[in-house]
């Protein structure tokens, strides 16, 4: 199956990893040629993070050898893994917000020169070198907090380059870019691969990954389980191998017939994020909202919930105005959010399952000024069950919880509210693929319920699983209103990014 | 799917951990000092001691546990003590009888209240709604409050009280002195309101995840007005206190108290950084430093070297507690 | 707009403090002639000396993400230790033998913070706390608690030692002390080692992101290892200068200016987060609080208002900034 590992620039044997008794990687061989372009492909959990960080040294292997350019590295350690030619460009891009391009690019360089003193024509002469390589221009002088995405993770690349990297990791390169720039990222990358340099590419986004590599490798669960060429994989197949299973998803019942209008939204517009934004929620409707990342989808989401307010435009729940930029007022409009980023956004993961569901209802169980923990306790043991948590009792934090379960809770808080409307930023983003087919039956059941549900997404498949009507966004402005039941994978993917 | 074991061990917690230090502390100046340490009067004199600092860290405690800090605790403490001085000295006299001039200490205790609740709002406001880092906002507005205090006196002490001001600081209720009563009471109070109202649940979300608290519909703005008005209402009663005890109110009186509140606090296992905290620990960090400063007081040690060994013990306590955090961290760290 | 003139001039902090003072100036010279004299810049620099060689080792603690509280009890801490060494095994040592040593205590009392911050990984906020309690406390039980006015003699020919001196037309007169070259030393050796040293570079990064920075390779403990030493010396060199340019080493002075010196430097735009700050700001920020500590009388305002005047420069220098970022970022979305 691997090639030949004679003149592998990565080689590595057996490798596992294991974290306080969880095994994160189970006797996995990985290898890379160089110039060759290899897709790490498997969900979140799948280890694909950690044999990265293996890769680059932030991580020992607990068992295993690492051959790295021929010679074999029992101790590893970014700097290490740096000299040898191993790049990684972190999906936050790891960049300096308060230096300039210039130095972003030139420090490491600089750093394995063992330099003492900064030049700064020399740091100039390195940054140009890389931009040339790659043929872009960036001021040297700006400082890289005030770029554009894109352009961030250019500089990230052009670091790399300077530092003579013979591996270029992408962790999840293309998320926030638009089309345009994916073909250009895509062009670059062949560029890397004829001057020799080896990509590995981690991503979950399927047909991006089978567009440029060579070879793909599968994990699930710590364990390799598919490897080869990257013509051998359709998007179906990779699916397959990264969850194991095919899973079969039940489109959304119909809308109840004549269902009367819940949500109104009317000409809501912020200058430089979204204008003109006018639509109707039904009562038990699901509609999705898609859209590349920037495309304003996710402020669209904010403003809905009144952590971004608008600069004109109406809101209203059941024919009453909800003041705008008040999430308060919106939460009191029986509006539920859900955020994207559940580790940083959606929960206290340091509090207990009690206090984050709780914190949703605080304003209505405070008892002349005291809190009733016990009805709390017991309303959030009710959600558990409901939900189908798989946690000891209401008392364990929520760091101890898997993704998918998190994500439950994270949900439980807003439904123990009774919410008109459910906002769903990314509802199953990281969660485990059995998770997220239940999270889509949860969607689905609420929206029977008479819950009006707005799930902003960039997943097609969930779109059409759970919507019955798709909202796509670009540019700041909703171009297109689908039938969720008559658009296929394909179209919609060619609306999003065309 | 990862092993999760949830510490209810008691003796896990960082609270048992302090409460070994105080009772170590207090069996080590028992033994080494028994006859003079444990008297009734040195007992007594403890009493009468630690609230004014203790409650300090208390109000230092809750801001801290909205990952803010509160540096002009000692400041407020002293403006509101030297404005209720100047309303006593003013409008009262020692030759006064006791009913007329218990009236004016009512007034004062008022007003410096008000004083208290007025500062914690600005500093509330400056945080929230402003924006500025806390320890910024409170150190400036610590400069400006001590300064109106030193504009009003000139600098100098504020003296000459009728006698019933000593009721708050040097008067005792069937044996136990009122300033040890005040303290009890807010202490009280303090566990219930961060314990048992949505106002305390508030806090600690927000202290453990500032962003996910604006996500959760949180009125964030309204709770940290509310925490430093809080603080500044405790430092006002502080500041009574010493004013009471010193029989004097000073611009820059318990200067010393302010890296101490900080000290205690800390030490009691609040998290400097927020989302933990709970004053059962600050009350056993002040009952250790009480015990610590008065046996080595007993063993003729300077007051210089209580100032050493609280500094030792400060970190000596974060590098257990860092090391404890960093090993339950890493048995918890989640397979991605 | 102006070519040669950086894009944010009148965003910066740096420009808002020049114009405080330039206004502060222009208000004193109005109401007293006078003010505008080199005796009173001579003044108004001595009185800086100290201050601003503390506040430039704030600065760089600041710039590498974390904050000292304790630089002033290492400074006295350093003063009055190696006076009272010399004074017990060699009085008649040269100033600069003195002086080193010094330097050298601050350095050692730095390290000590660095080794918890950089090694054990502690909160800087709570360290130097603790330090601060520690250095004074060490210092007043265990070396001395008397203030010493029996100096070593070079001591005293230091503070003696001038660079220029005169009299002024009107008859008042005016001197630079030696110990102001101190100070622009320390100006020049920070700023290459900030501008000019992969070091001084790699400062700036941790404090612009620590996980970037241990991700490229910088050795991040280091680098803050020798942060906390090198503002430990300086603090040294301040304390000794303090001593000898005052004639008395007194173990309870410069403890309680930490916060003060900390703000000047944020006045003059260095930010908490890490990752900012400049010479030239932190400057005019030392400049700014020595002109309201020794000048305010001239325009009207009386020294008791100093520090309600300190108080609120502090809190509109970091209020506008953070205010105006608070709006951009609601802007933003």
């Amino acid at each position: 199956m691997s090639s030949d590992c004679g003149s592998a620039f990565i080689d590595l044997r057996a490798i596992t990893k294991r974290y306080a008794g969880v095994t994160a990687l189970d006797c996995v061989d990985f290898t890379v040629q160089p110039g060759e372009a290899v897709c790490l492909a498997g969900e979140n959990g799948s280890g694909k993070s950690t044999l990265i960080k293996i890769i680059s040294g932030v991580e020992p292997a607990t068992e295993g050898t690492i051959h790295i350019a021929g010679e074999e590295r029992t101790v590893l350690n970014p700097r290490i893994s740096a000299a040898a030619g191993v790049m990684v460009i972190f999906q936050d891009f790891s960049l300096f917000p308060n230096l300039s391009v210039a130095e972003n690019i030139s420090f490491a360089t600089q750093l394995s020169q063992h330099e003492r003193f900064y030049k700064s024509g020399a740091t100039r002469d390195i940054a140009r070198k890389a931009l040339d390589r790659i043929g872009v221009e960036i001021d040297l002088d700006a400082r890289v907090e005030a770029l554009p995405v894109a352009q961030k993770q250019l500089v990230a690349i052009c670091r790399a380059l300077a530092s003579q990297a013979r591996l270029i990791i992408m962790d999840e390169p293309t998320t926030a870019l638009t089309e345009k720039e994916v073909r250009r990222l895509q062009s670059i990358i062949r560029m890397l691969k004829d001057e020799g340099v080896a990509v590995i590419f981690v991503s979950h986004k399927l047909a991006e990954v089978l567009e440029v590599s060579e070879r793909v490798v599968v994990l699930r669960n710590g364990k390799k389980v598919a490897e080869g060429p990257a013509k051998d994989f359709d998007t179906q197949s990779l699916t397959y191998h990264m969850t194991g299973r095919d899973v079969p998803e039940v489109p959304p019942s119909d809308v109840t017939a004549g269902a009367e209008t819940l949500m109104q939204v009317k000409r809501l517009t912020k200058a430089d994020s979204f204008s003109d934004i006018t639509f109707d929620l039904k009562v038990g409707e699901v509609l999705g909202i898609t859209g590349l990342l920037g495309s304003g989808r996710t402020s669209v989401a904010k403003a809905l919930f009144g952590l971004v307010a608008p600069d004109e435009g109406t809101i209203a729940v059941d024919g009453k105005p909800v003041p705008t930029g008040d999430p308060q007022a919106a939460s009191q409009a029986r509006i539920g959010y859900v955020p994207e980023d559940r580790l940083t956004e959606g929960l206290f993961l340091s509090q207990s399952i009690l206090h984050n569901v709780a914190v949703g209802r605080l304003d209505t169980h405070s008892n002349r000024g005291l809190l009733d923990m016990g009805n709390l306790a017991g309303e959030a043991s009710e959600w558990l069950t409901k939900l189908k948590v798989k946690a000891p009792d209401v008392h364990a934090p929520v760091q101890s919880l898997s993704g998918g379960n998190q994500q439950r809770v994270a949900l439980a808080r807003w439904l123990s509210r009774a919410p008109r409307v459910l906002i769903l930023n990314g509802p199953s983003v990281g969660v485990d693929v059995g998770s997220k087919a239940d999270i889509h039956d949860i969607i689905r059941n609420l929206a029977t319920q008479g819950i009006g549900i707005i799930v902003i997404s960039d997943d097609l498949p969930e779109l059409l699983a759970t919507c019955h009507r798709i909202l796509v966004m670009r540019d700041g402005k909703i171009i297109d209103n689908l039938d969720g039941k008559s658009v296929t994978e394909d179209d919609l993917a060619h609306r999003l990014a065309s | 799917m990862k092993q999760h074991t949830t510490p209810r061990d008691i003796t896990a917690a960082p609270e048992f951990r302090l409460f070994l230090i105080a009772a170590l502390v207090f069996g080590l100046m028992s033994v080494l000092s028994p006859d003079r340490f444990l008297s009734s009067q040195n007992l007594t004199s403890m009493a009468f001691q630690f609230p004014e600092f203790a409650i300090l860290a208390l109000a230092m405690a809750i801001t801290m546990m909205t990952g803010g800090i509160d540096l002009s605790v000692v400041g407020v403490a002293n403006l509101s003590a030297v404005v209720a001085a100047l309303i006593l000295t003013h409008f009262s006299d020692p030759s006064m009888p006791a009913s007329q001039s218990a009236v004016w200490l009512c007034v004062a205790i008022a007003v410096a209240m008000a004083i208290g609740a007025v500062a914690g709002l600005l500093n509330g406001a400056l945080v929230a709604f402003f924006g500025l880092p806390p320890i910024l906002a409170t150190l400036g507005s610590g400069l400006v409050f001590t300064g109106f205090a030193i504009a009003m006196t000139g600098g100098s002490a504020v003296m000459g009280f009728p006698a019933t001001v000593a009721l708050i600081g040097n008067a005792q209720v069937l044996g136990v002195p009122v300033p040890l009563i005040l303290f009890a009471l807010l202490a009280c109070i303090l566990h219930l309101l961060l314990t048992r109202t949505a106002f305390g649940l508030r806090v600690t979300m927000y202290g453990a995840n500032p962003l996910a608290a604006l996500y959760a519909a949180i009125d964030i703005n309204r709770m940290l007005l509310k925490v430093y008005v809080i603080a500044g209402m405790f430092s006002s009663v502080a500041g009574l206190i010493i004013m009471s005890r010193a029989n004097s109110a000073k611009a820059d009186y318990g200067s010393s108290y302010l890296l101490l509140a900080v000290l205690i606090a800390v030490l009691g296992g609040v998290n400097p950084y927020g989302g933990y905290g709970r004053v059962i620990g600050v009350v056993l960090a002040v009952l250790s430093m009480q015990f610590l400063s008065s046996g080595l007081n007993m063993l003729q040690v300077s007051n210089f070297a209580r100032e050493l060994i609280w500094g030792v013990l400060l970190i000596l306590v974060m590098v257990i507690n860092t090391h404890a955090i960093t090993a339950l961290r890493r048995s918890a760290k989640p397979a991605s | 707009m102006n070519g040669w003139l950086p894009k944010d001039i009148w965003t910066r902090n740096e420009t808002l403090v020049a114009g405080v003072i330039v206004l502060f100036c222009v208000v004193a010279t109005l109401s007293d002639p006078r003010f505008f004299t080199i005796t009173t810049v001579s003044d108004l620099l001595r009185a800086s000396i100290v201050i601003g060689i503390l506040a430039v080792g704030a600065m760089l603690v600041l710039v590498s993400g974390g904050i000292d509280v304790s630089f002033t009890a290492i400074a006295v801490f350093a003063m009055y230790s190696s006076t009272v060494l010399f004074l017990a095994v060699w009085p008649e040592a040269p100033w600069p033998l003195i002086f080193a040593i010094s330097i050298v205590f601050g350095a050692i009392l730095g390290a000590i913070n660095g080794y918890f911050i950089a090694f054990l990984g502690l909160p800087t906020l709570i360290v130097t706390l603790g330090t601060l309690s520690i250095f004074r406390g060490f210092l007043l039980t265990f070396i001395g608690s008397q203030r010493i006015s029996a100096l070593p003699p070079s001591m005293r020919d230091f503070s003696r030692g001038v660079l220029a001196r005169g009299t002024t037309e009107a008859g008042n007169f005016y001197s630079i002390p030696w110990a102001a070259l101190a100070l622009l030393f320390v100006i020049i050796a920070t700023w290459f080692i900030l501008k000019k040293t992969m070091l001084g570079r790699s400062i700036y990064a941790i404090g612009g992101s620590v996980e970037s920075a241990r991700r490229i390779g910088i050795n991040v403990k280091w680098t803050q290892f020798f942060v906390y030493v090198y503002v430990g010396a300086l603090a040294g060199l301040a304390g000794i200068i303090h001593g000898s340019v005052g004639r008395m080493a007194d173990p309870f002075s410069l403890v309680g200016l930490e916060l003060s010196v900390i703000a000047a430097v944020v006045l003059g735009g260095a930010r908490l987060i890490g990752g900012y700050g400049t010479l030239t700001g932190t400057l005019l920020g030392v400049a700014l609080i020595v002109i309201v500590q020794n000048s305010l009388i001239v325009i009207g305002i009386p020294t008791t208002w100093q520090s309600v005047t300190i108080g609120i420069l502090i809190l509109l220098g970091t209020g506008v900034p953070a205010y105006r970022a608070k709006r951009a970022a609601a802007r933003a979305g």
